[in-house]
């Protein structure tokens, strides 16, 4: 059923022990046990954990791994694949495995901290939305509508374009853009759980409003904000990708690895040299498909209803 | 025939509260318009040094740039500006573009042609592919085709468009010197229908693709969920053969909800023409988007953000209306 109701479940059952059959063979698992069981089933979404994790340990150890410094111009430019530059050198000379190292921070920052925010603040207009209803959820859910009216990228664009590309822009501007879906969500949700008796039981004892939402609800909201949250980073960093892409995101000489792709918008760079763009497609392609499968692991393994 | 009646009341009564949904929704759809318009008006604002001061020759003195200003309403209280602008649009009057002088509404009209041709023929490949795929995906469940089939969506939802065009240019277009690079026709051929095919093929594939990956999954699911129905069991205990079974049966019921959705496909078509138009230098809204942006026209910046918002808005009524109409189990609340 739910987070809270499953794990009273399996703690009752596990204070009272009937000995009918020998113990070892009904060995009660915990909700977080059951989770990852089920989640190690989805084998691609066990790879996609595990290439997550090499992409996540390689940003943030960056400057120990990456043979150059990704700003540093060397002798040779444009030049193809050497045993001394293994991915070649852009066309300011700069070492372009340098650089896909030290971009993989740049699109998983924009991943998790679009996400972060957008989730907050999706969560917060959620909760109050579907837990107050009457006025408050009439203007929240009509403020939802009016930003899901706006194509994703198109509004992006837009405001990026008047706010100035930057890092920090492009992730601010995300956060506060994309918190619709995660509203609706959470709503939903919310609306379903106060029905429930233990919320009703929690109203009567007279909890604080602020209690009941975050210590209460929340808690039963989780699996489907965690679930969208991670395909919200998929799209996050796809949409970073495609607005440096058109020089409107990060800006260089700061590597993203949506940024190394613009050269290749000329013809005579994407037919002469693919170690250019090649290789960072590549690993927004990598990054998101692997993104996309713990996002499909977790659903699987956070639905309440399958029964594996 | 005391049945017959209540039937027809019962249908009556369907057909008023559908009536009433439809109508409760064009309501709901006025506000949301509103909204756009708000929002729309506000980002622009936002944008820092005014259009007068981009455009105008340095060596004008101050006076005359504030009275230019003033004869653009550009000191006026923004509310007041919001009004006047919402006067002007409500006339069909978007101003005129800061680098080309025209009127906005003349430079996206012109520009709509070939978006609408991009997204259309997007849609239909992206339908091609995903609706067999999703059936045999669904029909042959936990095969090796269907770990295929769904992992290949997981592809098509997680490669980049603007990777995948410029990985097909290189492929079809550079190395195998198939297909054009881009634009439209060729400049200075003879714009035969042919020639236009050619130029919209790797375009539409690519916006294909990504509607393609999104769908397979939703026709999968869709398909699953009718060939679990208690109807089609009955159909198989009349002794009917598989094959009617699933294709008379089964994916007529499937099938519907994936038409009618099709209009929430409109935002990722429309964001997806922005860089493929780009890349491909396809002369729609897409690249006008780009090159507002990169001139700093914000009036047509504004008219495009609008229509955008109008669109989807749109879709997305005539989706619910469709979807009542088409399902009858739906609830009007």
């Amino acid at each position: 059923m739910s987070l809270v109701n499953i794990k009273q479940e399996s703690d009752t059952s596990l204070g009272q022990v009937i000995p009918i059959v020998p113990e070892s063979t009904i060995k009660e698992e915990s909700y977080l046990q059951m989770v990852v069981r089920r989640y190690k089933k989805h084998k691609l979404a066990v790879i996609g954990l595990f290439v997550m994790i090499v992409l996540g340990l390689m940003a943030i150890f960056a400057p120990l791994i990456a043979p150059y410094d990704p700003y540093a111009v060397n002798e040779t430019f444009s030049a193809p694949p050497t045993p001394l530059h293994w991915l070649g050198t852009d066309q300011v000379g700069r070492d372009i495995l340098s650089r896909l190292i030290y971009a993989a921070r740049v699109s998983l920052m924009v991943g998790v901290g679009a996400v972060a925010i957008s989730v907050a603040i999706g969560t917060i207009l959620g909760l109050l939305s579907g837990y107050y209803g009457g006025k408050i959820d009439m203007v929240i859910m009509r403020l939802t509508d009016v930003f899901m009216s706006f194509p994703h990228l198109m509004l992006i664009l837009v405001v990026v374009s008047v706010v100035g590309p930057s890092l920090t822009n492009v992730i601010l501007v995300m956060g506060l853009l994309f918190w619709t879906g995660v509203a609706r969500l959470v709503r939903g949700s919310v609306l379903q759980v106060k029905q429930l008796d233990y919320v009703k039981a929690s109203i009567v004892l007279g909890l604080s409003t602020p209690r009941i939402l975050f210590q209460h609800i929340l808690p039963n909201v989780i699996a489907p904000i965690l679930v969208n949250g991670t395909f919200g980073i998929a799209a996050a960093i796809i949409i970073e990708a495609s607005l440096s892409f058109l020089g409107l995101g990060v800006q260089p000489p700061t590597a993203s690895w949506g940024n190394m792709l613009t050269d290749a918008q000329s013809l005579t760079v994407l037919s002469s040299q693919p170690w250019v763009w090649v290789p960072p497609g590549l690993l927004i392609m990598l990054t998101v498909l692997s993104v996309n499968f713990i996002g499909d692991g977790l659903r699987d393994a956070l639905d309440p209803k399958s029964i594996k | 025939m005391r049945l017959h009646a209540s039937l027809l009341i019962d249908y009556a009564l369907g057909g008023a509260h559908l009536f009433s949904y439809i109508i409760r929704r064009l309501l709901i759809t006025i506000p949301i318009i509103f909204g756009v318009t708000i929002i729309n008006f506000l980002i622009i604002n936002m944008a820092p040094g005014n259009p007068v001061e981009m455009m105008i020759d340095p060596n004008l003195s101050q006076e005359d740039i504030e009275a230019r200003k003033d004869a653009l309403g550009l000191n006026a209280p923004l509310y007041i500006q919001y009004f006047n602008w919402l006067m002007n649009l409500l006339k069909g009057d978007l101003g005129f573009s800061m680098s080309t002088f025209e009127p906005v509404t003349q430079i996206i009209s012109e520009r709509l042609g070939p978006t609408i041709l991009l997204m259309g023929t997007a849609l239909f490949i992206g339908l091609l592919i995903a609706i067999p795929l999703g059936i045999i995906s669904a029909t042959k469940q936990y095969s090796k085709l269907d770990y295929l089939v769904t992992g290949g969506a997981f592809m098509g939802i997680s490669i980049p468009n603007f990777f995948l065009g410029l990985g097909l240019i290189y492929i079809v277009s550079l190395q195998l010197n198939l297909l054009p690079t881009g634009g439209m026709v060729t400049l200075g051929g003879d714009n035969g229908l042919t020639d236009r095919i050619l130029h919209l093929i790797l375009p539409s594939v690519v916006l294909g693709i990504g509607i393609a990956g999104k769908k397979i999954r939703y026709v999968r699911s869709s398909v699953l969920e009718t060939l679990g129905q208690d109807y089609l069991r009955t159909a198989r205990a009349k002794g009917l053969r598989e094959f009617i079974v699933i294709n008379k049966h089964g994916l007529r019921n499937a099938l519907i909800p994936i038409i009618t959705v099709i209009g929430l496909e409109i935002p990722l078509l429309l964001g997806g023409a922005v860089i493929i138009e780009q890349i491909f230098q396809w002369p729609g809204i897409g690249q006008l988007t780009i090159s507002s942006i990169m001139s700093r026209d914000y009036p047509t910046l504004m008219g495009l953000n609008l229509l955008a918002a109008v669109i989807v808005v749109s879709a997305n009524l005539l989706t619910d209306i469709v979807y009542s109409l088409v399902d009858p189990r739906i609830k009007y609340e």
